[in-house]
């Protein structure tokens, strides 16, 4: 009989223990995006979004320069990253494991590491290597070009491995359907393969936007920091991320970099918001409606 | 007896090097049923899919001997050309997540056609051969997905058909299906055998019996390597077989 109560008590500790973590992460979360909303909404007003920054120490004006750079860059890292992403997650999926020679056997368990160690790069590294090839031997400068091709080299791991993990939940069932009725590789992935699994690589692409959005290093060193609105993939530029570096570190306007990290923070909890109603409708999708 | 449309010689297959099928030799008869029997593990599925050389899929597959189709190397052809005069339906139904319109119109697309009209011609020729026209003709639209298991598999034989094949290979197509739905697609494999050669893979030695006009029995060799046994008219296999091993097995001695 005491043993049984022993094992109570060992369950109701362990149970609280299991609380007291899962309340104290979520506690955790809440605090630093109450402080940051909380601190920064009183800044938020329309101006904020719409004028550009003024520069200077005070750190006057609003954000509106750094959104048109954030979705600039979103939008051409995403348009540079997609293709490559896209398919050599299909390669490594569809065609990779069909090769005879030992040779080819070798390129592809290369080429598998390879994404592996990429998605465990730290951003800065990618910063670098865009600085040296980009920026520099390259002359594209500090440019929203350079940032992209960068960003692109830093998410396309992403990509490959939500594409790898889309495609692979694609029951085999179908792609032999398709197969015996006379369908050749391509036509079955184009036509049968890819259509099951757009929500998944697409929830893989806004994954990467989100990733983009948020990261700082990667664009100090490769976007250069120039408040003024970017007018071409050559221009310099400075992302929402980027900007609240810059106002936290050379500034005294604090409040604004609270502000602009208020502004990030909602649009992260969207991206995520979105990828979730479309991995929900994805798995709505295979199963039997 | 009627004509050949399909025969293999002396024909084995390897996975690297483990030899799965030994020298089969074998006459698929034109506008007849015949089933392939034998226990789990036999090489009776490898042996219906090196008809339409789905075993190509699998990397380390070698054969030897020679599978025919109207008396040409079907290893000379093009597998496309092939895959479209052999058609074949899979043991679980696999509709494509589309439309039940698009799920037959596949074939055809693939193989170029386009109009509408000659689509839509086709997909509902096709049903009606496959007796799901009546149960689907309203509802085009609805997700292949949304079918029962039954009917699932009727259309993905009326997805067979539409591309017009001479031979159908059927691989235990009835073995995820309740009785009613089973007893339907039997039904409709005697409406079948009008107009095409079908071959089945059956584990089920009262369906071999029901609805085959031929049987062949395979069973492993000391090896594991499949070997056809015995093969002839179905009646004769089940009432006067002639090797002692087929009559243990469909007296239901093992297996």
């Amino acid at each position: 009989m005491s043993s049984l109560r022993a094992r109570k008590v060992a369950q109701g500790g362990a149970f609280s223990l299991i609380w007291l973590a899962a309340a104290l992460s979520v506690g955790i979360m809440l605090l630093v995006v109450g402080y940051v909303v909380v601190r920064g909404l009183s800044h938020i007003t329309l101006e904020f979004f719409t004028t550009p920054p003024r520069g200077g120490l005070s750190g006057e004006g609003g954000i509106s320069s750094t959104i048109v750079a954030t979705i600039y860059l979103v939008i051409s890292t995403i348009v540079f990253a997609t293709p490559l992403g896209v398919g050599a997650g299909i390669f490594l999926v569809e065609y990779a494991d069909n090769f005879r020679s030992r040779f080819a056997r070798r390129l592809v368990s290369a080429a598998r590491f390879g994404v592996e160690t990429l998605a465990g790069v730290p951003s800065i590294i990618f910063g670098l290597f865009g600085y040296a090839l980009f920026v520099t031997a390259m002359h594209f400068g500090f440019s929203i070009l350079s940032a992209a091709l960068a960003g692109a080299c830093l998410v396309i791991p992403v990509i490959i491995r939500t594409t790898e993990e889309a495609l692979k939940s694609v029951p085999d069932s179908y792609r032999e359907a398709s197969l015996a009725l006379g369908a050749g590789r391509w036509e079955t992935i184009w036509k049968v393969v890819l259509p099951s699994s757009v929500s998944g690589i697409s929830s893989g692409l806004i994954l990467s936007a989100g990733r983009i959005v948020s990261e700082t290093a990667i664009f100090y060193v490769t976007l250069g920091g120039s408040y003024r609105t970017p007018t071409s993939i050559m221009s310099s530029g400075r992302t929402m991320a980027l900007h609240v570096y810059y106002l936290a570190m050379e500034t005294r306007a604090f409040d604004k970099a609270l502000a602009t990290g208020a502004v990030l923070v909602v649009l992260i909890i969207m991206i995520n918001l979105v990828i979730n109603l479309i991995s929900r409708r994805l798995s709505a999708g295979t199963g039997r409606r | 007896m009627s004509e050949t449309r399909m025969c293999t010689s002396e024909y084995s297959l390897s996975y690297g090097d483990f030899k799965a099928l030994n020298s089969i030799t074998i006459d698929i008869p034109t506008n007849r049923i015949t089933a392939i029997i034998g226990p789990s593990g036999c090489g009776k599925s490898t042996f219906l899919r090196s008809f339409n050389r789905m075993n190509e899929l699998i990397p380390c597959v070698s054969t030897e001997g020679s599978v025919m189709l109207d008396g040409e190397d079907i290893f000379e052809k093009d597998v496309v050309e092939l895959r479209k005069k052999v058609g074949m339906v899979f043991q679980r139904p696999n509709p494509f997540p589309k439309s039940i319109f698009d799920n037959v119109a596949y074939g055809p697309r693939i193989h170029g056609i386009r109009e509408r009209t000659r689509l839509a011609a086709i997909v509902e020729s096709s049903l009606k051969a496959a007796a799901l026209w009546g149960e689907v003709r309203d509802n085009l639209g609805k997700s292949g997905l949304a079918l029962s298991g039954g009917q699932q598999q009727r259309l993905c034989i009326a997805r067979a058909l539409a591309v017009e094949p001479e031979v159908i290979l059927m691989d235990e197509p009835a073995s995820a299906l309740d009785p009613v739905a089973t007893l339907k697609i039997e039904e409709l494999m005697e409406q079948l055998k009008k107009d095409y050669t079908i071959v089945i893979v059956t584990h089920n030695m009262q369906q071999a019996a029901r609805v085959s006009d031929l049987t062949a029995f395979m069973l492993t060799d000391e090896n594991r390597a499949g070997n056809l046994i015995e093969f002839g008219p179905t009646r004769d296999i089940f009432t006067t077989p002639g090797d002692k091993r087929t009559e243990d097995y469909i007296s239901g001695r093992f297996g």
